[in-house]
Parts: C-alpha cells; structure tokens; sequence
C-alpha cells in the first residue's frame, strides 16, 4: 500500500519540505493532502515540531520525528475546534462523545490552523452531502475573509512582512534628508576644499623662509626685503583666503545642516502621526517627545559642527599627507607612523562608546518619561500623597543616567588624553628622525620647519578627529532611535492600490471578525449587518468590547481575522483619511487641544464658518454654557480641556463630530457624564442628528437607547442578541437582565 | 485538609468541571493564577468558562492530591511564558530584531518589535513580548552566561 519514494501528489500539495518525506511513505495513492498545520509546540507546551494533515478521506497527526503517527478517518460527528490563550492556539478534534486530540501552536501558526479548520469543515460537508460546499461566493482569505486574487492562496492582506531590521549604517541613511541640498552640499564641499588647502600654503611657506632668508644670514648674508616681503604677502593671502573660504562654507553648510534637520523632525511627526494607536499604546509619551525633540537637535549639530570638522580634518590629513610625502618621503614614513595605532584604538573604543551613548538616550527617555507621567497625573499624585514617592522615581532616574555616565565617562576620559599622549611620542620621533637627518645633510632646517608646522597641525586635527567618534556615535544613537520611528510600518497600512470611495451611504457589514490585543482576545466570531441609515444601539457589560467594535470600525486598529466593509468594499482597501473623512466619533474620554473652543469644534473641519460652528454648537447643546464663559467662542480651553466640567468638554466634542457632518456617526458613552435633564437635550439633538445616517450608539443607561432601531447586546467579544427593545424584553434575555439591573438601581435610587 | 465541599473532575473533552458546594456542576472551568510571576503558588482561583470566580485557593499546596494534580495539569497546559535561559543570537541590533533562543521549554525563534516589549518587572527581572504577543521571561538577568548578558545589555 505505501510507497517507498514521496508520490508525487504529495509534491503540489501545502506540505511543509521537511515533512515531506515522512508524510509521504503514508500516503495511499490518490490520496492528496488538502491541507496541512505544521505545529510548533508538543502537549506540555515545549517547542517541538508536529504536523497535522487534512487529506480526503482522514486526519493525520505526528509529534516529534519517530513518534507514531495517529489517524483519524473523517466522518460523521467530527468537528474540528481552535481557541487560543496567551498567544498559544489549541486545535481540538472532538466527536461527540469526547476529545480525540489536541494540538498546540504559537500563533504565528495560526492562519494555517484556521486554512486547515475551513479545509476540514468543507470535507465534512462534501462527505456528508455529496456536494462540495457553496464557496461562499469566491475565493476567500480564510484569515480576513477578503476575496484572493484568483490563483493565489497567499492574501495580499494578510501577508505584511514587518520584520526587516534596519541597516546599520544608520547616518549614512541621513542621504535622504539631504538629497533636496545636493547642490548646496556640493558648493560647500568645493569651499571647504579651498579653504583647507589654504591653510596648507603657509607651511609650505615656512620652508623657503628658513632656507633662503633665515639660515643664509645666520651664515652672514643679508636678508632681502623683497623676497622676505612676497613670503609674507604670500602667508597673509592665504590666511585671508582660508578665512574667507570658511566663513563662506561654515555658513552654507550650517544653513543646511539645519534644514536638514527640521525636514528630519517634520518627517519623523508625520510619520509618527500616520502610525496606529497600537503603535502609541506601546511607547511613552516623553520617550517619542525626546527622540523628536532632542535626537533631531543632536543630529543638526552633528552635521553642521561635527561632520563638517571631520571632513575638513580628513582632507587636511590626505592633502598634508601628500605634501609630506612630496617633499620628503623618508620623513613623510616616520611621521605618519603613530596613525595606525590611533586609528586602532578609535576602533576599539568606538563600539563601547556607541552601545554607551544609545544607552543615555535610553535613560534620557526614561527621565522624559518620569515627567509625562508625573505632570498630566498631577492631581492623582496629590490626591494620594505621593509627591515624594514621584521625586524618589525621578531621582532614581537621573541616579541611572548619572551611572551609565560616569561608566562611559571611565572609558572616554581615558581615550582623549592617549590620543595626545601619541601625538606628543609622534613628535618626538619626527623631532629625533629629523635632527639625525640634518646632522647627515639629507634634510634641509628648513624641511624640517615645515615638516614640524605640519604634522603639528596634523595631529591636532587627529586630536579633534579622535573627538568626533563620540559625536558621531551620539549621532548614530540619535539617528537610529529615529530611525526605529521612520522604519515602523504602521499596523494600519495604506494599501497599495487604494479603491476610491464614492459617496457613502453608510452599509457597514462585520464579518466573522476578529481581535486581539496582543495575545489577548478580545473579539471572537462576530457578524454584523447595519444598514445605511440604520441607529444601533451597542450594549453590553463594561469590558465586553464595545469600544474595541468601535476602534475597528473606525480603523484605528485592524482586524486580527474577518472583515469590515462599508458600502462592501473592505475598508482596508481605503486610504485612511479617506475613510475616516465619513465618521464623527464622539469618544468616551473627551480630549480637546490646547486653543479656543471655537477652533476645538472646528477641529475636523478647520474651513468651518462661525455660523456653522455655533450651528453645531446649539445641536449639540453647548452653545448656552459657552456663552456663560467670560469669552465665549474665543475663550481657551487648557491641556486636557481643564477649566471645562467632564459634560462641558463631551458636548464640545459631539459638536466637533456634527460639524463634519458624517455618514456615520459613533457616540461611545457620548452622554456619560452629563445629568439626565442635559441628557435629555443632547438626545432630542441628536435624535434630528442620527437621522439619516448609520449610527452606532454605545450607553450604559439603557433608557437612551430607546430610539435605536436595533440594540445589539455584547458579552466577552460576542453578540450575544439583536433586536428592538420591546422583542428584546420579551425574550427575557441578556438585554432584558441587564435592564431590570438598571431599573432596580434607579429604584433604590429613589428609595434614598 | 481542607474538607473540600467542591469536586473536581475531567470530562472526556478534557474539560474541567467543578461540582460546587450545592451540588451545582461547571463544565469548562479555568484555574487562573493571581500572580503568576510575583508569587505563581498562591492566590488561585478557579474561574467558570464565563469568567465568575468559583473558588478560591489561597495556596495550591493546601489541597488534597487528587484536585492538586487536576490543577497543576491544567495550568501547565494554559501557562506559557517561556523562561529565557540562553541567547543564543540576535539578528541585529536595531529593531525589529530576531532572537534565536534557549528556554525552559526548548529552543526557539521570535521576532522583537522594538525596545518597549522588553519590560522590566524588577531590578533582575525582565518580560518580553514578541510580535505575536508571547511573553518570554528572564528571571535573573545576572544568572544568564556572558555572552548573553551582552548580547541583552545592548538592548536595555
Ligand atoms: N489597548 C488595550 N490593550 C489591551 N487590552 C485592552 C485594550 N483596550 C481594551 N482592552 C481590553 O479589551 C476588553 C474590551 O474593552 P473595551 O474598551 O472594548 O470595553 P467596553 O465594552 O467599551 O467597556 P466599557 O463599557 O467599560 O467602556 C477589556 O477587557 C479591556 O481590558
Ligand atoms: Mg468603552
């Protein structure tokens, strides 16, 4: 029955290579592997290789290579299972009676179980009734049930790589920025290149003046005022060339190495602000604010001090290196003799001096972040009394910074002083070298003047050069944390081929959808059709993912599997702003921007008129108590909306969503805190408002979602039911427990 | 001990299912640790399959074997932090970055997003989250060989 070579229906199928063989000796002829989930992780979760193989007529299983294979015949009563925990997914194979098997893997596995479940479930079917499924229309995405480009099983959804790390020649990538500045760069480089040769001149001078003027008349010839006269016109016009050269080149160079790094900072926030929230739940806020704000900074005085210093020393010390070889070549050997040792220890110390500077940057961060904590809690912080434990905190942090400085600082105090240390022997040997060449007439004084004026400016420069491997490190650390931000695909991305959204109307449908915060699931299985117009009432237990539903339909995060479409058309497939364009969100957390209140409600439509501002103003109730403010609509709102109560700012910023006036239409606890009476007008305005757009409506007081046509109740990621209140009470459900709750709290209320 | 006015047994599924003190039964019951990493061995409750705490352990060592078995086992199926005994490699230095590493539960590859998914829990104790949310532990960074303390400074 087997065979010994793979058949070669194994050899088109999904089988991973190095299952192939193994798998293969099992298979019957004809027999095909429809589809395969190659697990990573054995029953007491230990990473080991196990392959599950879905054929035509069975299961096949094997753990660890060697072990026995198990098989299953596919038939009656088998369903096959996944849920996962922890960022572990189980697959279960049951009948009906009990559990035939488990198998575990890291999610990254995880599209090939949900591929293996579909495959398995349309085997069933096609066992069971002879048919094959109804493809569900098309070719579907088993993961994010968005239709696949025919011929192709990979999603062009799913598959986002985003795991290339950058390159490490991080400043390098600095090019970028500076491309729009070529020419500039390239004027600036011309000068720089005069102006380090006219330094050189003078040196050069040095020569002739002690071996035609100085030397003769110590010999008793007398000093000719003319020669002596061109010598040194000759030195002064070449410190006025070099002077001028460099302020020219010092100029043009630090203008652009400035606008090199506002583009830098500007690109980095754009960039930073087009990223997913995901992307912002994970960092710190004074970690972003230093990267921005002080990395960029880091990185401008690089380039217009540092980098501009380096490549002056650099062309000094190749043009110098020419000269010397050019006047002498014996002596040019001996001179340049201690370079190599230098360079050596630059090398050495350089890595250790890098980690050192990313890891100050690190703490800085952390510095940064003590503050933003602090600052924005600062009421939190009173109200406990923690105020010393905050300092303790910051100390602790500044403790950090101060260690890590003092280890560095142990390694760099060392470095500058050797550097000196070696251009001092350098000297010496040229000095020593030198004279025994003058003694054996081989060399002129005056050689050797100029050889001493040289090489003494040489290793100053290798001094200076010495210093820049700390700057240049500090700039790498800088560039790379901006780097990190730049190189971050947003977990939202913009696709490719964007489709262009035609007027909406608003059909907004959920599709087996979806969700994970990390590893931690939030939403599972759930489907939704709203109809254009439709008002949806979205209830449920505080935690049941109410807010979540509305971050991925909003698309502020995307969905782990399934899909959302508006209108059908997957909204992954839209650019973002596009998309977003058609929705007022009123959220459950107001937040409003440092300005006026006029120009908070105009936020999302800066163009707004005053009289469409105070229109929105009065629909959303806030016009009477912005009136009663001492300025009105100019009067300005703090950080955070300080100085408004917490309904103040909730019916600012429904009018900021009314302003824009959308297709869709979100209120997540949009009335929470204000009292019932306001409650009240709010509803009446937005009872005129939510006509004729799709809203979805989120409140825990039930009683203001009365006019919703549907009320959708969640629990722990699901719908659990749909429909109008009054069907809903009947059934004496989910909803009908939750509102005989409220109705008993509002009773005791009363009661007090 | 402890008389135990609840029982606790598995179902040919491999469910859990707690009879509780009136006699009432809870298919699909959950130990849950409090806190796994601060104190794994106290603080357990076992939780219905939606989410209600049913009982409460104080210490899972107080518990006659039988349920203690049942517990253990179902915890050492849910758990899963892999405890970092080795780095093995980085892929680089920047981020994203891939780690081949070894840990209690054998040798494996992630991938690290960036430096926030490494979270210190103590002064020795780090928590890594790779890209599919796994959480990787280094219990004692000072108890790691050399080479991977260097290879982990880079990133702290
Ligand atoms: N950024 C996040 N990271 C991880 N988990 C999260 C995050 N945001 C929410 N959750 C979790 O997801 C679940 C659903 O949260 P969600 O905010 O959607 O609840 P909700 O139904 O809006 O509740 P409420 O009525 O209290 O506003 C909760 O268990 C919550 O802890
Ligand atoms: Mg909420």
């Amino acid at each position: 029955m087997t065979q010994d070579s793979p058949p070669s229906n194994i050899v088109r199928s999904p089988v991973p290579e190095s299952w192939r063989t193994a798998l293969g000796i099992r298979l019957l002829p004809e027999e095909n592997v429809l589809a395969c989930l190659e697990v990573d992780l054995d029953e007491r979760l230990r990473f080991a290789p196990g392959l599950v193989a879905l054929t035509e007529a069975r299961l096949l299983a094997a753990g660890a290579a060697g072990e026995a294979w198990s098989e299953w015949p596919l038939g009656a009563g088998l369903s096959l299972l996944h849920h996962d925990h922890a960022g572990v997914g189980t697959v279960e194979l049951r009948n009906t009676e009990s559990r035939l098997g488990a198998w575990r893997y890291t999610l990254a596995q995880n599209l090939a179980a949900l591929r293996l479940i579909t495959q398995f479930e349309a085997q069933q079917h096609l066992l069971r009734t002879g048919v094959p499924p109804d493809p569900d229309g098309d070719n579907l995405c088993p993961t994010c049930k968005a239709p696949l480009p025919p011929d192709e099983d990979e999603c062009p959804v799913c598959t986002r790589e985003l795991h290339t790390p950058p390159s490490t020649w991080t400043l390098f990538r600095l090019w970028r920025f500076a491309r729009p500045y070529e020419g500039q760069l390239l004027t600036g480089f011309l000068l720089m290149l005069g102006a380090t040769a006219a330094t050189l001149v003078s040196p050069y001078l040095y020569l002739p003046l002690m071996d035609e003027v100085l030397i003769p008349f110590q010999n008793g010839q007398h000093i000719a005022p003319t020669t002596v006269a061109w010598y040194l016109g000759g030195l002064l016009a070449a410190a006025l060339v070099s002077w001028s050269l460099g302020w020219a080149k010092t100029y043009i160079l630090a203008l652009v190495s400035e606008r090199i790094s506002a583009d830098m900072r500007t690109s980095t926030y754009e960039h930073l602000l087009h990223l997913s929230l995901e992307y912002f739940g994970g960092k710190r806020t004074g970690d972003l604010i230093s990267r921005i704000g002080s990395e960029s900074d880091r990185i401008s005085v690089f380039l217009s001090l540092h980098a501009l210093d380096f490549i002056t020393d650099v062309l000094m010390i190749v043009m110098t290196a020419v000269i010397l070889v050019s006047i002498n070549p014996w002596l040019a050997l001996v001179t340049l003799l201690p370079l190599p040792f230098i360079a050596w220890m630059i090398h050495l110390v350089r890595d250790r001096l890098r980690t050192g500077f990313e890891k100050i940057d690190r703490v800085w961060g952390e510095v940064t972040n003590v503050l933003s904590d602090t600052i924005p809690g600062i009421r939190v912080v009173k109200a406990f009394a923690q105020e010393q434990r905050e300092v303790d905190r910051f100390r602790e942090a500044n403790r950090h910074n101060l260690q890590l400085n003092d280890r560095l600082n142990k390694t760099w105090s060392l470095f500058s002083p050797t550097v000196s240390f070696l251009t001092e022997v350098g000297l010496l040997v040229v000095w020593a070298f030198g004279i025994w060449q003058v003694s054996q007439h081989r060399v002129t004084v005056g050689t050797l003047t100029a050889f001493l004026a040289y090489i003494g400016r040489f290793y100053g420069r290798l001094d200076s050069m010495s210093r820049i491997v700390s700057v240049t490190q500090r700039a790498a650390a800088g560039a790379k944390r901006i780097f990190d931000i730049l190189d971050h695909v947003s977990t939202v991305p913009e696709p490719l081929n964007p489709v262009q959204l035609p007027a909406v109307r608003g059909a907004i449908e959920l599709r087996d959808v979806a969700f994970r915060y990390g590893n931690r699931s939030v939403i599972r299985g759930l489907s939704l059709t709203i109809h254009p117009g439709e008002m949806i009432g979205l209830v449920g237990h505080s935690g049941s993912g109410k807010s979540t539903l509305v971050n991925l339909i909003c698309r502020f995060y995307d969905v782990s599997e399934g899909a959302i479409r508006v209108d059908g058309i997957d909204i992954r497939s839209l650019t973002v702003a596009d998309y977003r364009r058609h929705i007022g969100l009123v959220l459950q957390e107001p937040f409003l921007f440092f300005g006026s209140i006029a120009d908070n409600i105009a936020y999302g439509r800066p163009g707004a008129s005053r009289a469409e501002i105070v229109a929105a103003a009065r629909a959303a109730h806030a016009h009477e108590f912005i009136l009663r403010l001492p300025q009105g609509y100019d009067s300005l709102v703090g950080e955070r909306g300080q100085g408004l109560s917490g309904g103040e700012r909730q019916r600012i910023s429904i009018a900021r969503a009314l302003l824009i006036d959308p297709r869709m239409l979100i209120l997540d606890e949009a009335t929470s805190s204000v009292d019932t009476e306001t409650e009240k007008e709010i509803q009446r305005a937005l009872d005129n408002l939510v006509a004729g757009r799709t809203t979805i409506a989120i409140a825990h007081r039930l009683s203001t979602l009365r006019k919703a046509d549907r009320l959708v109740v969640m629990d722990r990621g699901r719908i659990v039911e749909v429909g109008h209140h009054d069907e809903l009470m009947e059934r004496q459900g989910a909803y009908w427990r939750l509102y005989q709750a409220q109705l008993r709290t509002a009773e005791s209320h009363l009661d007090d | 001990m402890t008389e135990s006015r609840w029982q606790l047994q598995r179902d040919g599924f491999g469910r859990l299912v707690l009879t509780d003190a009136d006699g009432v039964r809870h298919e699909g019951v959950v130990p849950v640790r409090s806190f796994p990493i601060a104190a794994p061995h106290e603080g357990i409750a076992v939780v219905s399959a939606d989410g209600h705490e049913l009982v409460w352990l104080e210490r899972l060592a107080d518990l006659p074997a039988q349920p203690r078995q049942l517990i253990e086992q179902e915890l050492a199926g849910r758990e899963f932090v892999p405890e970092i005994r080795r780095l093995a490699a980085v892929s680089s230095f920047a981020t994203p970055s891939t780690w081949t590493v070894e840990t209690d539960r054998g040798e494996t590859r992630f991938v690290l997003r960036g430096e926030e998914d490494i979270r210190r829990l103590g002064p020795r104790m780090l928590m890594i989250a790779d890209t599919h949310g796994i959480q990787y532990l280094v219990r004692d960074i000072k108890a790691l060989d050399r080479v991977s303390r260097r290879l982990l400074d880079r990133f702290l």
